[in-house]
């Protein structure tokens, strides 16, 4: 254990001299080596950014291809086993490598500038939960470029996933892989927690969190708790796919329905997940663009925890058919009919922050408002697979694709695109066109409408999902291609938001400081802020730092320009849980290459496992041994020695 | 637009799906005005929005701190609680109507769901009156018929839209569904859980019919198959028992298997495979030759027939009404 480090770090101002130091300190090198060492939270934020938003792409070219298909009944441009691979690998991607990574990566980029810190808690760690991001990313698109692709939905249920009737490579590339990315999942989860609670300006007592960071921490909370759930499902599914366990196959004694229940224990908190931080980022980017602060805070940071808590006990509402009992049903029923309540705080709490502000139109506030409409189009329909009856009838038709695509397209993709807009100029110091952000807004905008909102009524005249075509007189054919179309125009609007990121990477106007004359800590640093992120550790006395002039919050006033120095070694400060009162210096590690090694021995290691080709996972596994005992070699300057005294 | 045979908001036909039809309505009409207040709110609030072409404007803008936002969010959780708990005690009451099997029904079925068409088993008090067939499934009108639902290979969802709400085949369980229907027709029925390369082609109908009707073809189906009377015919069987009989049976035949759609009455059903095509010689003949390119990925090879087989095989297979 570390001891603690009961120095009283001195306080002061910035100077050039100080900013030098920290400079040589927090520097990461160039080249290849300081991209490979990297433990900056801000590279490692736009890592996660960018390879996200190419397997969004990615998977939106894998939709369009199934919108060819579908676009009119009978069609044969794709085989049965293509569109299955394409449908199951879309989901896979979408969810697993777009949706989760995106917000992690922007999380990630802002956390330590939304708290006052100068990184996460474990930034070796966080670069390890990139590198096996990336590393299971080209695993699972490995299988898929070999055409072993998950056939299975993103959902995978056996027996269809066993060996009996998937002999291919496929789904032991999913397992393995999903198994793989889960510790990357996982390693970020526990270091936002420890972050949250552990590294914030001094001040920055609880109810003082922005809330995208009650977001992410309550996600990262929820994948904590299940995302072993699914690591061990995929783990039992390749044993019994490779070693004739039994743990699903009915024949050997095992239970089907154990693989729903496993997978679905994780998969509905998993919705919240990539939802909630994306509402944070609405809840903290649209009052900017009010000029007020949000309405109703502490409701808004309280149903965020309380929607995750509900949404523990939601997930058999995905499982209503399977012939469960009645009483059992009714609970779900009725925990899924009230997780409509906590969701309705947040709306209600923007529409008020809207009325009662004074609204500017950017793209930005366009994303954000048009936000809550998709938000609330894709919560009533929520809504109504939650009675059971109902359910029978509408689960597994395309009612239920409209709506989870208005829940992941309108509650993550929205936001983050107008979080995009809004913090681009942060991390790069540049502004993006708004003359062309406003042809992406409504393109994608209009797009998106037109793909999804008729994709409701197809549902109710009774389309299934997963069909890799249909019968001519089923009447669907109108509605399917009008989806097709809307899918195009869709895809249009997310071109333009990648060709005006591009271009105003170079042209953009320059955006000093804070262009949007923001509340919150990180729009008092450059843009882009230099690597220590703060030259001095501020001390905060509200919710809204760069505001109190304006808003006169109760005398207490916070502190930018003068704070701890904390300039003899690489180091911010520790502070508590609750009222984040200072209590130790942390020392943060330097670059390093163990996360990258480690993450090479993985995947070594995964792809012996796949082919089981036990010498290669015994190298795999001797590469990880190294990088983690270079990793864990205790090291003075982390005070890793101090003798156990004071 | 054609109204589709799967549709389910258009109208119910049976009793079952009659009591879940107007609560997805109920709840339908409500999102949609949830929505509609919720644009409209939204769109009041944003219109007073200035648009903003100097950014660095911004700042002049004076910052608005006053307003009772919270009472916005107060009288909106009001208003919502009303409908959820309207919709939460029609789902109960619904739920506890329809939910459970009835208690005497007039006819219980087995229904085997399998990659990729329905096995549909009658059975009688007297064992030799018992029958199999496929992917048409007969029923009385105004009667409860109790399904049983049994799953051997991957899990696929019995459905009929106009009959009754989606029951899943699960392997190693034995689901229940029951439905009813008011008025006789034929109800089209989907699998609805995916269960692989041919999810899209596994339908079946649901023939309701009156006593009488349903009495005639039940007594035509126990029946064994017609012995062949030409020569063509005789031919037609000895192939049939010889190669479709590893998989397919006819009673009173030597063909004998399991495993795929029995063909005892095959001609007394209007669909093939699941639904896909409409049952004719021309497509019979064209499925037998070559399934793969109609439903690909089946479980049935192409034949590669010869002309003579093929129009032995065609001659024996029309007898079998």
């Amino acid at each position: 254990m570390r001891q603690l480090d009961l120095r009283t770090p001195l306080v002061g101002i910035d100077s050039v001299d100080h900013e030098a130091r920290l400079l040589r300190l927090w520097e990461t090198s160039p080249g290849l080596k300081g991209f490979l060492t990297s433990v900056d939270h801000k590279q490692i934020g736009i890592r996660y950014i960018i390879t996200a938003f190419i397997f969004l792409a990615l998977g939106g070219i894998e939709a369009l291809v199934m919108r060819l298909q579908l676009a009119g009944p009978n069609l044969s441009l794709l085989t049965p086993a293509q569109y299955n691979q394409l449908f199951s690998t879309h989901g896979m991607t979408m969810i697993f490598l777009y949706a989760a990574p995106v917000l992690s990566g922007f999380s990630n980029y802002l956390w330590p500038l939304l708290l006052g810190s100068r990184d996460m808690a474990f930034p070796r760690l966080n670069a390890l939960g990139y590198w096996i991001y990336l590393a299971s990313g080209l695993f699972l698109y490995a299988g898929f470029l070999t055409g072993n692709g998950p056939n299975d939905g993103w959902f995978n249920y056996v027996p269809y996933a066993s060996r009996d009737y998937n002999p291919g490579l496929n789904e032991d590339f999913y397992a393995l892989g999903m198994v793989f990315l889960g510790i990357s999942t996982t390693v970020g989860a526990a270091n936002f927690v420890v972050t949250a609670f552990r590294t914030r300006a001094p001040g920055m007592s609880i109810n003082r969190l922005p809330i995208l960071v009650w977001g992410t921490l309550t996600a990262s909370v929820a994948n904590l708790i299940v995302v072993p759930a699914v690591s061990l499902a995929f783990f039992l599914l390749w044993m019994d796919r490779q070693f004739g366990t039994q743990f699903f196959n009915p024949a050997g004694g095992g239970q089907p329905l154990l693989w729903q229940h496993l997978f679905w224990i994780f998969g509905h908190p998993w919705v919240y997940a990539i939802v909630l931080p994306a509402m944070g980022m609405v809840s903290d980017g649209l009052p900017v663009f009010c000029r007020r602060p949000l309405v109703g805070y502490s409701l808004v940071a309280l149903s965020t925890v309380a929607t995750m808590i509900l949404g523990f006990g939601v997930w058999v509402h995905h499982m209503f058919a399977t012939g469960l009992p009645g009483l059992g049903l009714s609970l779900f029923s009725g925990a899924s009919i009230v997780i409509t309540l906590p969701s309705a705080v947040a709306v209600f709490a923007w529409l008020a922050t809207i009325r009662l502000g004074r609204p500017v139109i950017t793209t930005a506030f366009l994303f954000f408002s048009s936000m809550i409409l998709l938000f609330v189009i894709g919560g009533v329909s929520g809504f109504m697979t939650a009675s059971v009856p109902v359910d029978w009838q509408l689960t597994d038709t395309y009612f239920v694709v409209a709506h989870l695509h208005y829940v992941l397209i309108g509650i993550n993709l929205f936001p983050v695109v107008g979080a995009t807009y809004f913090w681009f100029p942060k991390m790069t110091g540049r502004m993006l066109n708004e003359r062309l952000g406003r042809w992406n807004f409504w393109t994608m905008f209009l797009g998106f409408n037109l793909a999804f909102l008729p994709m409701h009524l197809t549902g109710l005249l009774g389309m299934p999902r997963r069909v890799y075509t249909y019968n001519d007189y089923a009447g669907w054919h109108a509605l399917n291609l009008i989806t097709s179309i809307g899918a195009f125009v869709l895809a249009i609007g997310v071109l333009l938001f990648f060709v005006n990121v591009l271009k105003s990477l170079r042209a953009g106007a320059v955006a000093g400081k804070n262009p949007w004359d923001a509340p919150t800590l990180e729009w008092a640093v450059s843009s882009p802020p230099p690597p220590y992120n703060f030259a001095v550790i501020p001390t905060v006395a509200s919710r809204h730092p760069l505001w109190e002039e304006h808003l006169d919050q109760g005398g207490a006033t916070s502190s930018i320009d003068r704070g701890m120095l904390l300039d003899e070694g690489k180091e911010t400060i520790a502070t508590s849980g609750l009222d984040a009162v200072p209590d130790m210096v942390l020392e943060m590690p330097e670059d390093s290459f163990a996360p990258v090694l480690l993450t090479l021995g993985l995947a070594v290691l995964f792809v012996g496992l796949l082919l089981k080709a036990w010498l290669t996972v015994g190298i795999g596994g001797a590469i990880a041994a190294l990088a983690m005992l270079a990793w864990f070699w205790p090291r003075s300057e982390l005070r890793e020695r101090e003798p156990a005294r004071g | 637009m054609k109204p589709s045979p799967l549709d389910y908001i258009g109208g119910a036909a049976g009793l079952r799906a009659q009591q879940i039809w107007p609560l997805t309505w109920f709840t339908l009409v409500i999102s949609i005005a949830v929505c509609v207040i919720i644009a409209i709110v939204l769109w009041v609030a944003v219109r007073r929005a200035r648009p903003q072409d100097n950014l660095l404007e911004m700042r002049a803008i004076p910052l608005e701190r006053g307003g009772n936002g919270v009472r916005w969010i107060s009288i909106g959780l009001i208003i919502s609680a009303v409908p959820l708990a309207a919709t939460l005690v029609w789902t109960m009451v619904t739920l506890a109507a329809i939910a459970g099997p009835p208690a005497h029904p007039g006819l219980i079925l087995d229904v085997t769901a399998r990659q990729w068409w329905w096995e549909v088993q009658y059975s009688s008090p007297h064992p030799p009156e018992d029958f199999t067939t496929a992917n048409e499934i007969h029923i009385p009108v105004g009667v409860p018929v109790l399904v049983r639902l049994h799953g051997i290979d991957v899990i696929h969802s019995f459905w009929v839209p106009k009959l009754s709400g989606k029951t899943d085949v699960i392997p190693g369980q034995t689901n229940l569904s029951w439905m009813q229907a008011d008025r006789p027709g034929r109800y089209l029925g989907q699998c609805s859980e995916y269960c692989g390369l041919q999810h899209a082609h596994m339908q079946f109908e649901v023939v309701a019919e009156s006593q009488e009707d349903f009495d005639n073809w039940q007594s035509l189906q126990r029946q064994q198959a017609a012995p062949p009377v030409t020569r063509e015919q005789t031919q037609g069987l000895a192939l049939i028992e010889y190669r479709c009989g590893l998989c397919h049976s006819v009673r009173g035949t030597e063909a004998g298997a399991i495993s795929a759609p029995d063909l005892t009455h095959i001609m007394s059903r209007r669909t093939l495979a699941a639904g896909t095509l409409i049952n004719n010689a021309g497509n019979l003949v064209g499925w037998i030759q070559n399934p793969q390119n109609i439903k690909p990925g089946n479980l049935m090879p192409n034949q590669y027939l010869s002309a003579q087989q093929l129009s032995d095989a065609l001659a024996y297979l029309e007898s079998l009404k």
